[in-house]
């Protein structure tokens, strides 16, 4: 190839990139979504639904317990978003310039990877009557012989399965936050604030947040939006009675009378607009912020109970941690546990015989698992890529607008779409399998690896470029040469991102592939519900490792690579 | 309106290659045509020892047929009911993604009535006489509704209860008892949530216990005076509730999730529908060693399992191999084997060649399994109506609270 042509496809390339990110999340969002709409009201000619109407909805609105549904759904999506956000707050307020934060942010970091499903299982196994938590006080301390009967996890008002929420929440949050100090030039405000005397805390109050929340805004939605419409989670760690809006609907869609799913279609729908008004209280709760705060940032005073917000910033992390490091010892007990009766505290003789056991099965999804989540992370790094390389060339930013459409697949909650998906699936033949499953991933990996690569990519000082285009390279050459070598670290923390949220869905995986395609995510899931916790254990585990991995290589191979070029490498 | 037009579309545009529905009176021509074919068989996933028996399955079928068989794991059958529903609104009449399914009574009538289903070819197995369906009429009907040659029987369940003996010394033998035991012990008794097949069935096993017109049962759902009939429940299940484990707040997800409750010692009395599970689990480790089993006196509700083969199946011969193996003596010994998953038979033992009788000999003596003393008959599955109506029924009382 010549060297003008190649520069030409280079260019051609990085100028549909935009509009093919965009094709590919809007048409399966808005295809599926339209996709149950008619159902909703009653149009669905494989059911003789011939006849446009309410009936659906009448249907729905007879379901007992509906409200209650809604109550608990936007409860439980807004505690954990608050708590969540409340916690990073004050953990970034209290605790940014104490030594002790490194440690934190490096033991919170790897948790983002942990998949949601292998975390509510953790925690479930932990806090259930007989789970590890109760053996470790019994019977010296509560005088239990059998385990006790109360109602946790699962509980009515969902504080287990807020507390599951949280677990996962907090880490994205925090990592979101730390990525955007730098843009709200945080540690400049702080010192001002600190010179005129503001205790670290309000410093950070008054000097930082009001700058740092626009920043982070967008990642806390998308937080708001998966709390109210999560399925996985909710089925382990949610009340089943009655459950959340998102896990009846997924019910109803599956019930074996096909009638219902005219009314299951209308409660998809349902659940798209509890999401909208989680956000719409959320964006109230903003404006009543804001208005309410506007006369205690300017009114001088330097201090507001620092020491106790402190106490309570770290007295909650530690909480958090330990709760985490719990449960990951509890799966890993389970997981070679032979007959283990309460209260032992610890299993004996310890077994090898569950991992033997699933050998055979489980490395065959770690083959599958990681096939489709590799294809579908490098696809998404390679639009993404694009995108933003057309960002330079251009020199155009994405307007705003076209930011929220690469977001759309985390502000639309996945039931609402899916199953609609799935009926367009059908109609244009694409076979259920592993490829439909990695175009499905791609919608909420794609996003991810934009949010991981994006500030980096901007942010790369541009003299860089500017030296070699005046040393006669073009851009092709500047792209390959420079940007993407000087962008390994972010590059690669980016393929992780997106190789961890691939390994962790589950609703796509399960619809699109027709139940065809099984990854670890999906066998954990299933066993959690099921009788076997050790096999559970073994299958959680797993699908946490592989995650792991993933950032390991992240963090260890520009150490290698990159060892004679010392500042490209992860701090 | 849209929709139509594009399915018409791209029906037009697929051109569909109609193969012809093998016959099989004609067995071996449905042995070649299967021969070389992959078959997708939908089944629930949950269990480790039914996968497992699967997967036996799978190369044995390689071996004897050159079938490749796919267990694709389902956690619920009525997903797979939509799936062939999606792919029947799409036009997709003859290259469905499901070859096989295992089927429960519920679904079945479901996909019956809506003419999801390929058949009628059950009768016509070579190994379907083997079940001898003239004395034993529930290879004939499934929840009351006539099977008609579009499903094969594969195994048999019954309501089978099981406890620890070391904290339970006499079990309550039937629902009266079971009300005035779980009431002197509180929070060690509960049921799946409802829907749940197992928790829809203990409903039955209670209502055909306590309901004065036991015939009504039997006949569609609106033919008879539902408030009356399930008067007696419901004022059974207000007594019962206080007492269960987690005050009737919440309810195990399933027989499975029971099971593991008892292997925690949360529970002390529960029930399966497979009477070898317990004994199964024990040996697995999952159950305290002291665990025993028993049934109802005055009988419990049972049924056969089913496969079938949707109207769409892409391997239509691929899967009647299948369903004719499941059927045979070999494989019909093996599962019943309480090492491996315990299923009893739906053949008719008494009638085997002695050869093929020598395979279903009982193998040792387990403490936790069925005794035959502890056997009690079975009793037929009220119509399939009744299913729906006592769900919703029990959903509206218990559902929201």
């Amino acid at each position: 190839m010549t060297h003008s042509l190649r520069n030409r496809l280079f260019f051609q390339s990085v100028r549909i990139a935009p509009w093919l990110a965009m094709a590919l999340l809007i048409v399966p969002v808005a295809g599926g979504l339209a996709g149950i709409i008619g159902p909703a009201f009653g149009w669905l000619p494989a059911l003789d639904g011939h006849a446009l109407g309410l009936a659906p909805w009448r249907t729905l609105f007879r379901q007992p317990g509906l409200l209650d549904m809604v109550g608990l759904s936007l409860f439980t999506a807004l505690t954990s978003s608050l708590g969540a956000l409340l916690q990073v707050v004050l953990l970034l307020g209290a605790l940014l310039e104490s030594r002790i934060f490194r440690l934190i942010q490096r033991l919170l970091s790897p948790l983002l990877a942990v998949p949601h499903a292998a975390a509510a299982i953790g925690i479930g196994f932990l806090l259930t009557p007989s789970g590890l938590a109760s053996r470790l006080l019994s019977p010296w301390l509560t005088g239990w012989d059998h385990p006790p009967d109360y109602l946790f996890p699962g509980d009515p008002y969902g504080a287990s399965l807020i507390l599951g929420l949280m677990a996962k929440e907090l880490p994205f949050l925090l990592l979101m936050s730390l990525a955007a100090l730098p843009q709200c030039q945080a540690r400049e405000h702080l010192h001002v604030a600190r010179t005129l005397g503001y205790s670290s805390l309000t410093a950070f109050l008054k000097g930082v947040l009001p700058n740092l929340y626009p920043l982070i805004r967008l990642p806390v939605y998308a937080v708001i939006v998966f709390a109210s419409a999560t399925v996985d989670v909710a089925m382990i760690l949610g009340p089943s009675n009655p459950t959340t809006l998102a896990v009846s609907v997924v019910r109803w869609l599956n019930d074996p009378d096909l009638s219902r799913r005219f009314m299951a279609s209308a409660a998809a729908l349902t659940q798209l607009g509890v999401t909208l008004t989680a956000l719409l209280i959320w964006w109230l709760g903003e404006r009543l912020v804001i208005k309410l705060s506007s006369g205690w940032l300017t009114n001088g005073q330097r201090r507001h109970a620092d020491t106790c917000l402190a106490c309570l910033a770290s007295g909650l992390i530690w909480f958090m941690l330990t709760l985490l490091g719990a449960s990951l010892l509890g799966l890993i007990l389970w997981s070679l546990a032979g007959y283990w009766p309460f209260p032992q505290a610890w299993p004996w003789p310890l077994t090898a015989d569950n991992w033997r056991s699933a050998t055979d099965n489980a490395l065959s999804l770690l083959g599958q698992t990681s096939l489709i989540a590799v294809t579908a992370t490098l696809l998404s790094l390679t639009v993404v890529v694009g995108c933003l390389e057309s960002e330079i060339q251009y020199r155009r930013r994405m307007r705003p607008r076209s930011q929220l459409i690469l977001y759309l697949p985390l502000l639309v909650p996945p039931v609402a779409f899916l199953f609609g998906l799935v009926q367009l699936q059908a109609q244009w033949r694409l076979a259920p399998g592993w490829f439909a499953v990695t175009l499905g991933h791609m919608l909420f990996v794609l996003p991810y690896v934009f949010l991981s690569l994006s500030e980096s990519y901007r942010h790369l000082d541009p003299r860089w470029a500017q030296v070699a285009v005046s040393l006669q390279a073009s851009p092709l050459e500047v792209f390959w040469r420079i940007r993407l070598p000087l962008l390994t670290v972010p590059l690669l923390v980016a393929t992780a991102v997106g190789f961890a949220v691939s390994v962790g869905q589950f609703l796509p995986t399960l619809l699109l592939g027709a139940g065809r395609v099984t990854t670890l995510t999906t066998e954990a899931v299933s066993l959690a519900g099921g009788g076997d916790r050790r096999l559970t254990a073994v299958y959680a585990l797993l699908q946490l490792t592989l995650p792991a991995i993933g950032f390991g290589l992240a963090i260890g191979l520009p150490r290698l690579l990159l060892r004679n070029r010392r500042d490209l490498q992860p701090s | 309106m849209r929709i139509s037009a594009w399915i018409l579309l791209a029906s037009s545009l697929i051109t569909t290659q109609a193969i012809a529905a093998p016959d099989p009176a004609d067995w071996h021509a449905v042995e070649e045509q299967a021969a070389g074919q992959t078959v997708y068989w939908h089944a629930w996933g949950g269990d480790a020892n039914t996968n497992a028996y699967i997967e036996w399955v799978a190369d044995r079928l390689a071996n004897q047929h050159d079938i490749e068989l796919v267990h694709v794991k389902v956690d619920d059958a009525s997903s797979v009911v939509s799936r062939v529903l999606a792919e029947k609104s799409a036009g997709n009449d003859d290259e469905g993604a499901v070859d096989l399914i295992w089927i429960n009574g519920e679904n079945f009538a479901s996909m019956k009535a809506s003419d999801l289903l390929f058949g009628p070819f059950a009768e016509r197995l070579p190994h379907f006489p083997l079940t001898r369906p003239d004395e034993h009429p529930e290879m004939r009907t499934d929840f009351t509704v006539p099977t008609e040659g579009l499903e094969v029987p594969w195994g048999r369940a019954q309501l089978t209860f099981y406890y620890d003996s070391e904290r339970v010394e006499t079990p309550p033998r039937d629902i009266d008892e079971l009300l005035e035991w779980v009431q002197e012990n509180p929070g060690r008794f509960s049921y799946p949530q409802v829907p749940n097949f197992l928790g829809t069935t203990f409903l039955k096993q209670a209502l055909i216990s306590l309901a004065e017109d036991k015939e009504a049962l039997y006949g569609p759902v609106e033919d008879a005076d539902f408030e009356t009939v399930t008067a007696p429940l419901w004022n059974y299940l207000d007594a019962l509730h206080p007492y269960l484990w987690r005050e009737g707040r919440r309810f195990p997800e399933s027989g499975s999730a029971m099971q593991r409750l008892m292997g925690d010692g949360e529970l002390t009395l529960t029930f399966t529908f497979n009477p070898s599970s317990p004994a199964a689990a024990v040996a697995d480790n999952q159950l305290p060693p002291s665990t025993r089993s028993y049934q109802l006196e005055g009988g419990t509700l049972g049924n056969v399992h089913f496969v079938a083969i949707p109207f769409n199946a892409s391997h239509k011969a691929g899967a009647m191999v299948t369903a004719n193996f499941l059927l045979s003596p070999e494989a019909q010994a093996h599962k019943q084997d309480i090492d491996v998953w315990g299923d009893p038979t739906v053949l008719d033992v008494s009638k085997l060649d002695s050869e093929a009788r020598e395979a279903f000999a009982d193998s040792q003596e387990v403490p936790a399994a069925l005794s035959p003393e502890d056997t009690a008959e079975t009793l037929a599955e009220p119509h399939p109506s009744w299913t729906e109506r006592l769900e919703e029924e029990w959903l509206t009382r218990y559902g929201n609270r």
